[in-house]
């Protein structure tokens, strides 16, 4: 609020010094916080030259990483996929008791902490429990393997599909299914020919989100990995790693392969919500 | 499921339909939560459970677990603190102003949702280290910004603002134009504006931004680690806590922290929501 000469403005927007102040802080902030850490990780991948660089790729241990974060995202994914459109159909299409309540259960998982996530699965396959040695007398191992770390991942990203499909199919609701099955589809034609088709693009962006939490996940994952090199280390892990072991320059090097996925993820949801934004609907946000 | 009997629970349970597949997903929901969640946690509860109540205490008053539970939830305060100002501002920022490159500010904003943590970890801790870009600068000051307290700030400041923005900014774009031109019309200025028509409006979704970040950073653990220097008594936060009580193989005590932590965040959990419910019926939405 200036004293200096007032020029006529809208009395609905914030005086030009003002916003420029708010404009400002705003960036600042943004990049002290957010851009920054993201370019480092790419600069200090690069730090000592390509040639390092592709050299922390050539690493048995670091390959073997990326092949375990693929296949327990390749597991765990589809799973929460299968259980999130399954979900989504009973809560979205049907009126039924205790339906307020499932929905807070399904996203309970998001109010844990990524390491208590890990230590339930601890407790229940770890040497104390009943599971855990009876299993092992048939030659199962969950915990410091790979079933493990795929129970885990699936915990952690259990909700973000069907949090997506819940609102946009409620959105939706029962009456192009109802027509299709007057018409006599069946119960599989309708999901496949008509629900199905409706809820792509926010089944995709679920998906999305699902897949970068999935290669992400590091508390939950650490906990029930047992850390053993080349076996049950997945990405995230092996950064760790690394880092403890001042290989600064492998460590982010796998970190900035991390960080490529992450920005691709925001470039698609970006493109999702730019085009497709009403078919992705209104409860996307966070 | 054939039976009449089974048939006539399912019609008291739900509403008649035509839609079919009720069963087959509900069912499948159920087992899938029921074996992934909730078998898991209430293993948790009954381990802790199984905990005499004078073991139980007697881990929670361990200095050490007091002090961690105190920096898990104080950092997180603080970091909630400075998301909600700075979360306000830039949600404000992305909704009322144009500029060049807004969209991509507007996508930037979700990157600690995208960025694995631990890669945000290594990161900040490069950056905010005594020998990082920002740390070198910041020690001319006589900061020190990693490896105590502050550096756990830093990181959950970076891991709860897209929580915050994301929670107030559909509010903020929701806002009717309107009741800014009554404001100014009888005669209120910008600041009175905001501060007595505007930010009330705003207020329960500013709040649930709060508790969505708060209750987020009590539980980091991959982004805080790195930067935190993980000093016990400390710089030694909660979850870290229960990660070196495994290692040790204390499962009781590792269990018992679990618990309290799950407990005060369900508490967070419900405050929420009540505060959703309260703006619905005072504003007609839910934050």
């Amino acid at each position: 609020m200036a004293h200096s000469p007032r020029r006529l403005r809208s009395p609905t927007t914030e005086a030009p010094l003002a916003r420029y102040a708010l404009m400002t802080t705003a960036f600042l902030f943004l990049a002290l916080f957010l851009l920054l850490p993201l370019a480092a990780v790419f600069i200090e991948a690069f730090r000592k030259g390509s040639g390092e660089f592709f050299a922390a790729f050539g690493d048995p241990d670091t390959l073997a990483a990326i092949r375990l974060t693929l296949l327990v995202a390749v597991i765990a994914v589809p799973l929460n996929l299968v259980f999130g459109v399954a979900a989504a159909w009973a809560i979205a299409k049907f009126e039924f008791k205790g339906k307020a309540f499932l929905t807070t259960l399904i996203d309970l998982p998001f109010s844990v902490s990524p390491v208590i996530s890990g230590l339930v699965y601890v407790l229940l396959f770890g040497a104390g429990s009943v599971l855990g040695p009876w299993l092992k007398s048939y030659g199962i191992e969950i915990l410091f393997a790979v079933p493990g770390i795929v129970l885990a991942t699936i915990f952690v990203t259990f909700p973000f599909v069907a949090r997506e499909l819940i609102p946009l199919m409620q959105e939706q609701g029962t009456g192009d299914e109802e027509a299709a099955l007057s018409l006599g589809a069946s119960g599989w034609q309708t999901f496949w020919y008509v629900t199905l088709p409706n809820i792509k693009w926010g089944l995709l962006y679920g998906v999305l989100l699902c897949n970068a939490r999935a290669m992400g996940e590091f508390g939950a994952v650490s906990v029930v990995s047992g850390h053993i090199r080349g076996l049950t280390n997945t990405m995230p892990l092996h950064v760790e790693i690394l880092y403890n072991e001042y290989n600064f320059v492998a460590a982010f090097a796998v970190a900035s392969l991390l960080a490529a996925l992450a920005l691709v993820t925001l470039v698609v949801k970006t493109a999702l919500e730019l085009h497709y934004g009403a078919e992705i609907a209104a409860g996307r946000k966070h | 499921m054939t039976t009449s009997a089974a048939a006539s629970v399912r019609w008291r349970l739900r509403q008649p339909s035509v839609i079919p597949g009720f069963g087959l997903t509900l069912g499948f929901s159920l087992a899938y939560l029921t074996l992934i969640i909730l078998i898991p946690l209430a293993g948790l509860v009954w381990r802790s459970a199984s905990l005499s109540g004078e073991e139980f205490f007697a881990i929670l008053a361990d200095e050490r677990t007091i002090k961690a539970l105190e920096v898990s939830f104080g950092t997180a305060f603080i970091a909630a603190l400075v998301n909600v100002v700075f979360g306000v501002i830039v949600a404000w920022v992305i909704v009322r102003y144009e500029f060049p490159g807004r969209r991509i500010i507007d996508a930037v904003v979700d990157l600690p949702f995208a960025l694995p943590t631990a890669v945000a970890g290594i990161a900040l801790a490069a950056l905010y280290a005594p020998n990082g870009w920002v740390g070198q600068v910041l020690n001319v000051f006589g900061i020190k910004a990693a490896f105590n307290p502050t550096g756990i700030v830093i990181a959950l400041v970076f891991i709860g603002l897209p929580f915050v923005v994301r929670t107030v900014q559909p509010i903020m774009e929701e806002i009717d134009s309107e009741v800014e031109e009554a404001a100014a019309t009888l005669g209120a200025n910008r600041f009175q504006t905001i501060r007595r028509v505007l930010l009330p409006g705003l207020a329960p979704a500013i709040l649930t931004g709060f508790a969505l970040a708060f209750a987020r950073g009590v539980g980091e653990y991959g982004s805080v680690i790195f930067i935190a220097g993980n000093i016990p008594y400390v710089s030694e936060i909660a979850p870290l806590l229960i990660v070196i009580r495994l290692e040790e193989f204390n499962y009781g005590a590792a269990t018992a922290i679990a618990t309290i932590m799950l407990a005060l965040s369900f508490v967070m959990l419900l405050v929420i929501n009540l505060i959703q419910a309260w703006s619905r019926r005072r504003y007609g939405y839910g934050a």
